[in-house]
């Protein structure tokens, strides 16, 4: 499969999968036909059948016409079988730019009101052309619990999306980043087997999307946070 | 020592305050996102209400406003007439006043005479000036202007 960062001008896939190093040529160099898809293409480092083309980081977004980029993911699509276009935040030519070339959307939404509200936004614009999957992500199960953020059910009681999966808010994400090794590779992990499971299910496989498990908590951290913690 | 006993027994959390404020603004996003919603909003709610009494459509005002916890609809209507009380006993529906169940020939059963002579006049008074006013289909109504 192909990872397209559509993100123009901020480029970070090539950072989250540790590929920084190994990026010549990107995106609009394709697009501007300096140099052929095979050259822009970068080989994962964890997997020989994922790829990625990296976003130009001097340009803009403006600079990538619409038509030009639904003709590279048509001839993405002969060549692989899974194009995963990474979308930019919000709603301008970048956005479009990234969907016109897509027939499946993934919205990821974080359990905050200020996103939920975006998404439902997104969902809207992205139109009837999509039935757009959901993927929770940075769900704190322990704050759930305590009624102090938005549940799973809470946010798809608004925004009625078929649930792809849960990704936990998990320090080891950081961690890993920092490394550049996607904590994704990590089936042993609970929130890597999250991750397998959204890509089984993108896959058509039956199984079903893992809830985020509750962090256990120590006595001091407890006594700790009913001392100095705030008030949520 | 308050905020104490409360983090230690448990409050309800912020969730609720999340959901609330969410369902909300997302009332409000939706209503701004669909302008041609509320108009033909506007139109069949000052249709309906000319059934009942004259109003100026030029200068009808609609507006959606926060209050506390709840959306709330504001519609301004000026009414230019009202039937007179008598005249509402024997309103005819908008339906009806239609030419072509006028013209029909054969009344439905429990028609009376009066009713038809009405709708004989409303259809007049529609094929006339201002359709618009006819659907308030009473001899009231036409008396008033």
């Amino acid at each position: 499969m192909v990872l397209v960062d559509a993100d123009v001008g901020l480029r970070n896939l090539d950072i989250v999968l540790g590929l920084e190093s190994r990026v010549k040529h990107h995106l609009l160099d394709v697009l501007e036909e300096r140099v052929s898809l095979d050259e822009a293409l970068v080989p994962g480092k964890h997997s020989e059948s994922l790829f990625l083309l990296a976003a130009a980081q001097s340009r803009e977004k403006d600079d990538v016409e619409t038509a030009k980029m639904k003709a590279l993911i048509s001839s993405l699509r002969e060549r692989f079988d899974y194009v995963l276009i990474d979308c930019p935040a919000g709603i301008e030519l970048g956005f479009r730019n990234a969907v016109a070339g897509a027939d499946e959307a993934i919205v990821i939404c974080t359990p905050e009101v200020a996103a939920v509200r975006d998404v439902d936004r997104v969902v809207g614009l992205l139109g009837n052309r999509f039935r757009p999957q959901l993927v929770i992500n940075r769900l704190r199960p322990n704050l759930v619990k305590k009624g102090k953020m938005l549940s799973v059910e809470d946010v798809n009681a608004i925004l009625r999306l078929p649930l792809l999966g849960v990704i936990a808010d998990e320090p080891e994400i950081i961690v890993t980043t920092n490394r550049g090794e996607p904590l994704a590779l990590r089936k042993d992990t609970p929130t890597g087997a999250a991750y397998h499971a959204i890509a089984a299910r993108v896959a058509g496989e039956d199984v079903p999307a893992p809830m985020p498990p509750l962090a256990k908590v120590t006595i001091l951290e407890r006594v700790g946070s009913l001392l100095g913690g705030r008030r949520a | 020592m308050i905020e104490f006993l409360k983090r230690l027994f448990g409050q309800s959390g912020s969730s609720t305050t999340a959901k609330e404020r969410l369902r909300l603004v997302l009332m409000t996003d939706h209503l701004e996102l669909a302008p041609e919603l509320i108009e033909a909003m506007k139109r069949d709610l000052v249709d309906v209400i000319s059934r009942y009494v004259e109003v100026d459509r030029d200068k009808i005002e609609v507006n959606f406003e926060r209050q506390d916890s709840a959306l709330a609809m504001l519609a301004n209507i000026p009414i230019l007439s009202v039937n007179r009380p008598s005249a509402s006993l024997t309103l005819v529906p908008v339906e009806s006043v239609q030419p072509p169940t006028a013209a029909n020939g054969a009344p439905p059963n429990g028609a009376s005479p009066r009713v038809r002579k009405r709708r004989k006049r409303a259809a007049k008074k529609a094929a006339g000036t201002n359709a618009a006013t006819a659907s308030a289909a009473t001899p009231a109504s036409a008396a008033a202007n």
